[in-house]
């Protein structure tokens, strides 16, 4: 076993130094290439097995010793088990510590004072260099997985795109958009509202903003489905070989679209308000296609980060409508509403379960020892749900006095940069909804995505009844 | 001109002014901070997101270069939420970490456009 852990510490090494060596001069989808040859033959020589998860049913937590409860179980949010496991390590063990889980060990942060603690001291909690409970096998570089002062400038090269300014201009856009999605949608039979209304819009909305091809915008959504479900990062079905070939794809498509612009800006055509217009004017980042791994990394986490979040927010705020009609009324008779009704959309959906930190130093931390180079879980899924914070936290209430104080956005340098993109396109969209439908039938269970990062859905059957009054 | 009493001194509000131009006269509560005296009064475009832990950055003012000394210049905490805004000035702080006392008594501060 040693042998092996050396041997594959020092092809780990090689890797690492190779990409260095050669970032500047290689092409992206080469180094995915790569990489991925280096995992194959890692995988050949019996080292390095692909993580594949078998759903097996999760025990009452009460019959598991504290010690070993294991909230990166990739199922806990599908079988429902969440809530009871989250609730036991809030009241028995707020900082807990797991020794032994497929993503190795890992400490989990589970109250809300605690996890907002841990997020605003970067200094003691590093976001380097990943940020979920597994490893990507890609050393890619995106600044959610960076501390400051490196942080800072990449974030604010490309922030504008989804700033306040920017959005004002673009609320009407977005509106004409979510409205077609709605017209189209069938009132005579139940459908898929993941597939028709939740990914479309945001599909149609992330190739608004990177000025992707429109007509190719589900291929944002399977680039960021595939990504963020590699099995090693997040416990989600997504096999190696199917991330390495959804990222070398995503290379060349962001390659392709970053000269195409480049050469139609020389020929004269006025700038866009887009994100590689935004980075290729901008001083810190007009040279990032020569750092492909960060190139990559930014638009990776811009698609990922745009993508699961606001459309299961979508998805799932129709499911707890659903699950309490008596908000579903209250909306109804006060649309003024609206916007805390997307804050506590967000709180009681918490699309990302958590962001990971490591310990940079030996931390005294709620009573336990957390040692350098630990790794330490801030559920925000939990903290969201801590009675501690929020008054009957399980419920949904759609005018919460305090929904904003939700920790979906993360707090502080991290704290997500398109919370103002997420709550318009929610707001417009339960404006619009409000307008034509008097209620949203979901029929049966919906599918829920196997992650412990991605609290989401596959698919969600609803029956709409269009309104019979015209909108006041 | 009569110089103003200690009394008319210490009761003058604090005053929001949002980005439209529009004023809020907040009364002074000593010991709370601004963005608590904001939040209770409603004062539009203080959202105060993470409860006052300088960690969201969405209470943030601007305050009028006269004032700074007398506010106290930001943390290097709250600078790493602020200077995130494209609209932070050198005089940006979040309302959550100054506290209201006598000294604050005719405050005038400018809300940004937006909270980020």
């Amino acid at each position: 076993m040693n042998t092996l852990n050396t041997t594959d510490s020092v092809i780990e090494k090689t890797k690492v130094r190779v990409q260095n060596t050669f970032q500047a001069t290689v092409p992206v989808d080469r180094q995915v290439k790569a990489a991925h040859l280096v995992e194959k033959a890692k995988r050949f020589v019996g080292m390095g097995r692909p993580l594949v998860f078998v759903e097996r049913p999760i025990p009452d937590v009460a019959d598991v010793p504290l010690t070993e409860i294991d909230v990166s179980n990739p199922f806990l949010f599908r079988q429902g088990k969440w809530h009871s496991y989250f609730k036991r390590l809030r009241d028995e063990a707020p900082v807990h510590f797991l020794a032994d889980s497929p993503f190795g060990p890992f400490w989990s942060i589970t109250r809300y004072a605690d996890i907002q603690a841990v997020d605003t001291n970067p200094d003691e909690f590093s976001a380097e260099p990943d940020i979920i409970i597994g490893n990507v096998p890609l050393d890619i570089d995106m600044f959610i997985a960076m501390d400051p002062p490196k942080h800072d400038q990449q974030r604010k090269a490309v922030q504008a795109v989804v700033a306040p300014k920017n959005l004002k201009e673009m609320e009407s856009l977005i509106r004409e958009r979510v409205q077609e999605v709605l017209d189209n949608l069938p009132t005579d039979q139940p459908f898929d509202w993941v597939d028709r209304v939740s990914i479309e819009i945001t599909g149609r909305m992330l190739a608004t903003l990177l000025d992707f091809p429109y007509e190719e915008r589900r291929k944002l959504t399977y680039w960021s489905d595939t990504i963020s479900g590699i099995a090693e990062a997040t416990g989600g079905s997504t096999h190696q070989d199917d991330f390495y070939e959804a990222i070398g794809d995503l290379a060349r498509g962001f390659m392709a679209l970053w000269h195409d612009k480049a050469a139609r800006r020389e020929q004269g055509e006025e700038p866009g308000f887009d994100l590689v217009t935004l980075m290729q004017t901008s001083e810190d980042t007009k040279d990032l296609i020569k750092k492909p791994l960060e190139f990559l990394g930014n638009l990776t986490l811009l698609i990922v980060g745009g993508n699961d979040t606001t459309r299961n927010s979508m998805s799932g705020g129709v499911l707890a409508l659903n699950q309490f009609p008596d908000q579903f009324e209250k909306l109804k008779a006060n649309p003024s509403l609206i916007p805390n009704l997307v804050s506590e959309i967000i709180r009681w959906q918490t699309p990302l379960a958590y962001m990971r930190r490591i310990a940079t130093k030996d931390v005294h931390f709620g009573g336990q020892f957390i040692r350098k180079g630990d790794k330490v879980v801030m559920w925000y899924a939990s903290g969201n749900r801590d009675e501690r914070q929020f008054d009957s936290p399980d419920e949904f209430i759609i005018d919460r006095s305090n929904a904003r104080n939700h920790m979906s956005f993360g707090f502080g340098v991290h704290r997500c940069m398109g919370n103002r993109l997420a709550e318009m396109q929610l707001r417009i969209l339960w404006e619009e909804l409000l307008a034509r439908f008097d209620d949203i039938e979901v029929i049966g269970e919906p599918e829920y995505v196997q992650s412990n990062f991605v609290k989401g859905y596959e698919k969600m059957i609803v029956k709409l009844t269009p309104r019979l009054t015209e909108p006041q | 001109m009569n110089p103003l009493t200690h009394e008319e001194i210490t009761m003058r509000p604090v005053t929001f002014i949002e980005h439209d131009g529009t004023a809020h006269e907040v009364a002074i509560l000593e010991g709370e901070s601004l963005m608590e005296m904001a939040l209770g009064s409603a004062v539009p475009g203080i959202d105060g997101d993470c409860g006052g832990e300088a960690a969201c950055g969405t209470c943030h003012i601007i305050v009028d270069s006269k004032w700074i000394s007398t506010v106290g210049t930001r943390s290097e905490q709250e600078g790493q939420m602020l200077e995130m805004s494209p609209e932070c000035e050198s005089s940006s702080r979040l309302t959550c970490q100054v506290t209201a006392c006598e000294a604050l008594a005719g405050l005038t501060v400018r809300l940004p456009e937006f909270q980020m």
